[in-house]
């Protein structure tokens, strides 16, 4: 049972009347892990985690969540879930801590509801109706009914989607506590720190497809090229650089002065750049490695052009 | 990947060590319905429909001779037809409002993931109405005795009415807020309260209207349960079967078509 993967979905199509949100999207998480599932408005990401929660029946395709088939099999998988929509799930009226402690009695073996309010900051919203809560504030009970059960795989859509960087951060530990205590966690985000911070596993989706995954380090590097940057006296002849490096790197000087070299920046890269700059009797100043993030990869990807 | 290694190595005493599972069935219903029933007690625009609005109406055409209720006592014609009343407010008005705001507030897909079933739910919230109509049937009787109010009849026959009643309006509340929009129903739910308070034998007696109206208007589920409360309690009938069985088919097509097509999201 541990060796099957948390999250196992192939080929999974779910249309909505004549469009088509998710179009053969395939989707592993291993147990114990952190994935972040990172893509535009309306590329598939809530459709895609809904699907795993139970709430959409697919049109096509294999759904497999704690080994179990999350609509035909959803009152054993429930128990085991914890889940934060993207918005809303709590009672008008209720107010945040009494939502939690309520939640708390759906379960068999629930966490302390008081260390959780506590922990989140509930208190000082913990008396105000949820409906009058503002900002990123209904988050935090969603949040914390998502996990207050002790579920063995958490989804969370969009969990700090609002919040000022103080809560971000808290959700963060949240996040990186539950895997440190063997929990998983699924989430979608906007945001690219957020993916690359917390996440073992990063999946973008573009049109309902996945259009890259795997370790966020990895999809940063992603066999592209980095820059080196340095700053010489101008006129240098670059031929005799480019002929110490490897054949697939560039080089170029952009400004009287200031020169760049794209390709595989590695020591043995460094070494040659600052050698060749001691041969020529040049001190390269403001010398600087710029790697590529996530955010330049996401952009690449999936493009400049606002979505709606 | 190495962090699967990681899981099972992990603590076994973590704060978040997962420990998942369902609490007991009778545990989860019974919190529920607490809930729920705090939820609704809290609400102000509730209380007025379902306890300040019968207890003054009660109150008001039982002092003062604004409608002709036929012979005997004043109150003895309108306190069956208020409790009839009271039973719509919250088995109707109330849930339907109730339940169109959680569905468009998210309340019933979220706990459509925790391990409450779905049919759990429901039995929570016919459990909070059910709470709901024994504080409004008991403050009702006790100013109805207060203003000189003589009841007859069985306890069975008001009590199987009342049930009857109370799953006929629930499946009717229910089919409107699992089908409409959550503005839609809070302006439907209380139009409709409305006319069936004017119109539904509550305080105005169905023979103020003209003969084939007044038989067309006995269909309807308020009128079968006043009639039937009044028939018990006012003249001392045994089972009003005609009424029951109005309410009884009121109640299957209710509850089928809210079963049908009530809509979660």
């Amino acid at each position: 049972m541990q060796s099957t993967p948390a999250v196992e979905v192939t080929g999974l199509v779910k249309r909505y009347g004549a469009k088509t949100a998710v179009n053969g999207l395939d989707l592993s998480v291993p147990r114990g892990c952190v994935a972040a599932v990172l893509g535009p408005n309306g590329a598939g990401k809530t459709t895609t985690v809904e699907t795993c929660e139970g709430y959409r029946r697919p049109d096509a395709g294999h759904v497999r969540v704690l080994g179990l088939d999350p609509v035909a099999e959803a009152a054993s998988l429930r128990p085991r879930i914890g889940v934060m929509l993207q918005s809303g799930g709590i009672y008008p009226g209720a107010r945040a801590a009494e939502m939690l402690r309520h939640t708390a009695k759906l379960h068999r073996e629930p966490l302390d509801a008081n260390a959780l309010i506590e922990r989140l900051g509930l208190g000082s919203c913990g008396r105000i109706p949820y409906r009058r809560l503002s900002g990123g504030q209904p988050q935090r009970p969603a949040l914390a009914m998502a996990i207050i059960g002790r579920p063995e795989l958490v989804f969370l859509d969009e969990p700090t989607a609002g919040l000022d960087p103080q809560a971000r951060r808290a959700t963060w530990d949240l996040v990186r506590e539950l895997r440190a205590d063997g929990a998983t966690v699924v989430l979608t985000t906007h945001f690219m720190d957020e993916a690359e911070k917390l996440a073992d596993t990063v999946v973008i989706i573009d049109g309902g497809k996945v259009i890259a995954h795997g370790a966020p380090e990895e999809l940063a590097r992603g066999g592209a090229k980095d820059t080196l940057r340095f700053s010489g006296r101008p006129g240098l002849d670059l031929a005799s650089l480019l002929k110490a490096l490897p054949a697939d790197t560039a080089a170029a000087e952009l400004t009287p002065g200031s020169y760049w070299v794209k390709g595989k920046v590695d020591p043995q890269m460094l070494a040659t750049v600052t050698s060749w700059c001691a041969q020529h009797s040049v001190m390269p100043d403001r010398i600087a490695v710029e790697r590529r993030t996530l955010e330049d990869v996401f952009l690449e990807l999936t493009g400049k052009e606002l979505r709606s | 990947m190495t962090a699967t290694t990681g899981a099972r190595t992990a603590t076994a005493t973590g704060t978040f060590t997962p420990q998942p599972g369902a609490a007991p069935l009778t545990r989860m219903i019974a919190a529920q319905t607490v809930l729920e029933t705090r939820m609704l007690l809290r609400n102000g625009e509730q209380l007025l429909l379902t306890i300040v609005i019968p207890a003054l109406l009660l109150v008001v055409f039982s002092a003062a001779p604004i409608v002709t209720t036929g012979a005997g006592k004043r109150v003895d014609f309108l306190a069956p037809g208020l409790l009839a009343l009271a039973v719509m407010s919250t088995a109707f008005t109330g849930q339907a409002i109730a339940t169109g705001f959680e569905r468009r507030y998210g309340v019933l897909k979220r706990l459509g993931a925790s391990p409450l079933p779905r049919w759990a739910l429901m039995t929570a919230k016919t459990g909070s109405v059910l709470v709901t109509e024994v504080l409004q049937v008991a403050l009702l009787t006790v100013i109805a005795l207060a203003l000189g109010w003589s009841p007859h009849g069985n306890a069975t026959s008001v009590a199987l009415l009342l049930v009857l009643g109370t799953a006929a309006f629930s499946g009717l509340g229910l089919l409107m807020a699992g089908t409409l929009k959550a503005e839609a129903t809070l302006a439907a739910a209380n139009l409709v309260f409305l006319l069936l308070l004017v119109g539904g034998g509550v305080i105005v007696p169905l023979s103020t209207f003209p003969h084939g109206v007044a038989t067309a208007l006995h269909m309807l589920p308020i009128s079968a349960l006043a009639e039937g409360l009044r028939e018990v309690l006012q003249h001392g009938a045994g089972m009003p079967w005609g009424d029951l069985g109005i309410l009884a088919v009121w109640a299957v097509l209710g509850l089928t078509a809210a079963g049908r097509f009530f809509r979660w999201e």
